[in-house]
């Protein structure tokens, strides 16, 4: 057993922050005050290919392994969450759906305009009446001659607005449940696909949450994403990759709570002394970066397993279920360690307990991911 | 065409503390980087190459088995070839010592057009090595270059820095070039999918039997000079700031001076 990170992953890691702290670090309260998008930091993230990590090299991305994918949304997620979370999106639900589960043609159609950070992908799963339940959607997707018409409306759509390119969940067989769903590319401009209400979030404001509406919006037959009722499974393997990469965005949010409150604790001085000597603030670090140890472990366990191709479902759930849950917790700590500044937007902890709360609800709530562990474990 | 660039991994000064007591550098725990004015060295050196076609970057550094981690970003930010001279018989070597070491890869290298050196690194600051290791080789060199513009195969045109602006000069090759970033540099993050190809690409390792040359002249041995103590000097006393206006800061200062009895009233 080896819990070192290779020099290769060690090289990634270094990368990576150093690029973050110079030229995401100081944007981070931009994007989250102004709900501002940063196109020109996505293109030089695409230039740097984390715009299409584990995408293999021949389509454009950078091929690397799954754990070294969770190094890197840790390091990003660390100075801005809804940088994570949108190059989290775009990397799993949008790339890894298309490279995971597309023809070939499919691949060498989008992977390489996807992967330069000049274009985004989206997967459109949730619906009003549809979350959790997502054998219950309604979005119907009916084959006339030879095209898919597709009709239904999208919500909580990660980068739904901007999306070159949206992996529509559809069913195309409405007496099959699970087993009628299926994936359908739709390209932005679309004739029938358009974009409803931006929504007005509590956290990762920088992240583009989108409503999306398609009203007999007709696409090519060729458009169908795997195969036809198959679209349930790939949903599932999807979220399952998703769920390591929230348990990492997790980890990288928890990790700025627990650095900036290090750094308080050394200079606010009380009573004559550091807040850091006092034993209330030293037992609530401990515990933070304890959990963070353990949340970290789970998360590249999780990714591991996926590496070495072997079964991460209750490891996927699990990495994502304790590392949204420590980190929020995490936060909530940082902000009492800074007492009143906490609770300023001068300062950042008030981001990261705002931003982390999507952690345990996007992808699969906790209550979901305890449903897959137990289900997993046999009950 | 070859063209080499030889580099260093320093610590990261940004990160060095001093020890209050001792004065001396806490080096410790200090991540250690790629020399900043290597990186400038090897992106132009890289340019220069994708310019040519036909034509290669070999990457060289003499120092512990720890600096390959220097070399492997050299390669990821687009170099062919590394190679790291390391053997504990060059410990301790003075900018003259390490110029020989280096000039003794080059020549085992053999042909080569155009030696990159960043003008200096930033913990000792010297800037003696590029043109020590010029001399070794034998070759002409041009310092404090900001650019350069390759004509045709043989001929180069370059910026170089001055205190009052630039001479464009005009070299033929071979030569040694030690480069100096513009203040506008920012330097490149190399890709993650560059990362993964820099593991494939060759890297070499040479040590003092690989070299040859004379045993004499390596390491501390080798070398005129030693470091005996590294310090922060002293704080010699209280600073104050004036912050104002050009002309009342002015007024303030020659009150502070002529309190001090530094100026005289007239």
């Amino acid at each position: 057993m080896d819990f070192n990170l290779s020099e290769q992953q060690k090289q990634f890691q270094k990368v990576i922050r150093e690029f973050c702290v110079k030229e995401l670090k100081p944007i981070a309260p931009k994007i989250d005050k102004e709900e501002y998008f940063p196109f020109d930091l996505y293109k030089k993230m695409g230039k740097m290919s984390l715009m299409g990590m584990t995408v293999p090299q021949k389509y454009g991305g950078a091929g690397i392994d799954k754990v070294s994918y969770m190094i890197a949304l840790e390091e990003i997620s660390r100075y801005c969450g809804s940088t994570g979370l949108t190059v989290e999106a775009h990397n799993t639900l949008g790339c890894g759906y298309i490279y995971e589960h597309g023809s070939e043609e499919q691949r060498e159609k989008y992977l390489p305009n996807y992967t330069n950070g000049e274009n985004f992908a989206a997967l459109a799963i949730t619906e009003p009446n549809a979350g959790s339940d997502v054998a219950g959607l309604q979005t119907t997707a009916v084959l006339e001659k030879d095209e898919w018409v597709i009709n239904g409306t999208k919500q909580f759509i990660t980068s739904g607005d901007i999306a070159g390119v949206t992996i529509v969940m559809a069913k195309t067989d409405k007496d099959k449940g699970a087993k009628g769903i299926s994936a359908i590319l739709v390209e932005k401009d679309t004739k029938g696909f358009k974009v409803g209400q931006l929504e007005d979030k509590l956290g990762l404001r920088g992240s583009r949450t989108a409503e999306l509406i398609f009203e007999d919006c007709r696409v090519p037959k060729e458009n169908l994403l795997g195969e036809e009722n198959e679209g349930f499974y790939g949903v599932m393997d999807t979220l399952d990759r998703g769920r390591t990469a929230v348990g990492a965005m997790s980890v990288g949010i928890a990790r700025g709570a627990l650095e900036d409150s290090l750094e308080y604790a050394n200079q606010r001085q009380q009573f004559g002394r550091p807040i850091g000597k006092f034993q209330a603030i030293r037992w609530m670090i401990a515990d933070m970066a304890t959990d963070l140890d353990a949340a970290r472990l789970l998360v590249y366990r999780a990714a591991f397993l996926e590496d070495k191709k072997l079964p991460y479902s209750k490891e996927a759930a699990m990495a994502k279920l304790f590392a949204s849950e420590i980190a929020m917790r995490a936060t909530n700590k940082a902000i009492q360690i800074f007492g009143g500044l906490g609770y300023l937007r001068e300062y950042p902890v008030e981001r990261y307990f705002r931003d982390i709360k999507l952690c345990q609800i996007g992808e699969g709530t906790s209550e979901v991911q305890r449903i897959v562990i137990s289900k997993r474990l046999g009950l | 065409m070859k063209l080499i660039a030889c580099i260093k991994q320093v610590p990261d000064t940004t990160e060095v503390k001093v020890d209050p007591k001792t004065h001396t550098l806490i080096r410790d725990g200090v991540p250690s980087i790629l020399n900043p004015y290597d990186q400038f060295a090897i992106e132009e050196c890289v340019r220069i190459r994708d310019q040519i076609g036909d034509c290669s970057v070999s990457v060289l550094t003499m120092g512990p088995p720890q600096a390959r981690s220097a070399l492997m970003r050299c390669l990821a930010l687009g170099a062919d070839e590394a190679i790291l001279i390391s053997d504990k018989a060059f410990a301790g070597s003075d900018t003259w010592a390490t110029a020989y070491t280096l000039s003794l890869a080059i020549k085992k290298i053999g042909f080569f057009d155009i030696v990159f050196c960043g003008q200096q690194a930033i913990d000792g600051d010297t800037a003696q090595v590029g043109p020590e290791l010029a001399q070794q080789l034998g070759i002409p060199q041009v310092t404090y270059v900001e650019k350069i513009e390759i004509d045709n195969k043989n001929k180069l045109t370059i910026n170089k820095q001055t205190e009052d602006g630039y001479q464009i000069l005009e070299a033929k090759l071979p030569l040694l070039l030690t480069l100096l970033p513009p203040t506008s540099f920012q330097p490149e993050h190399p890709p993650m999918s560059s990362i993964l190809k820099a593991k494939r690409k060759p890297f070499n390792i040479w040590d003092v039997e690989t070299l040859g040359g004379d045993k004499s002249r390596f390491g501390l041995d080798g070398s005129f000079t030693q470091v005996i103590k590294t310090y922060t000097p002293p704080k010699r006393g209280e600073c104050e700031l004036i912050e104002d206006n050009p002309k009342e800061a002015a007024k303030k200062l020659s009150k502070i001076l002529c309190k001090n009895e530094a100026l005289t009233k007239r």
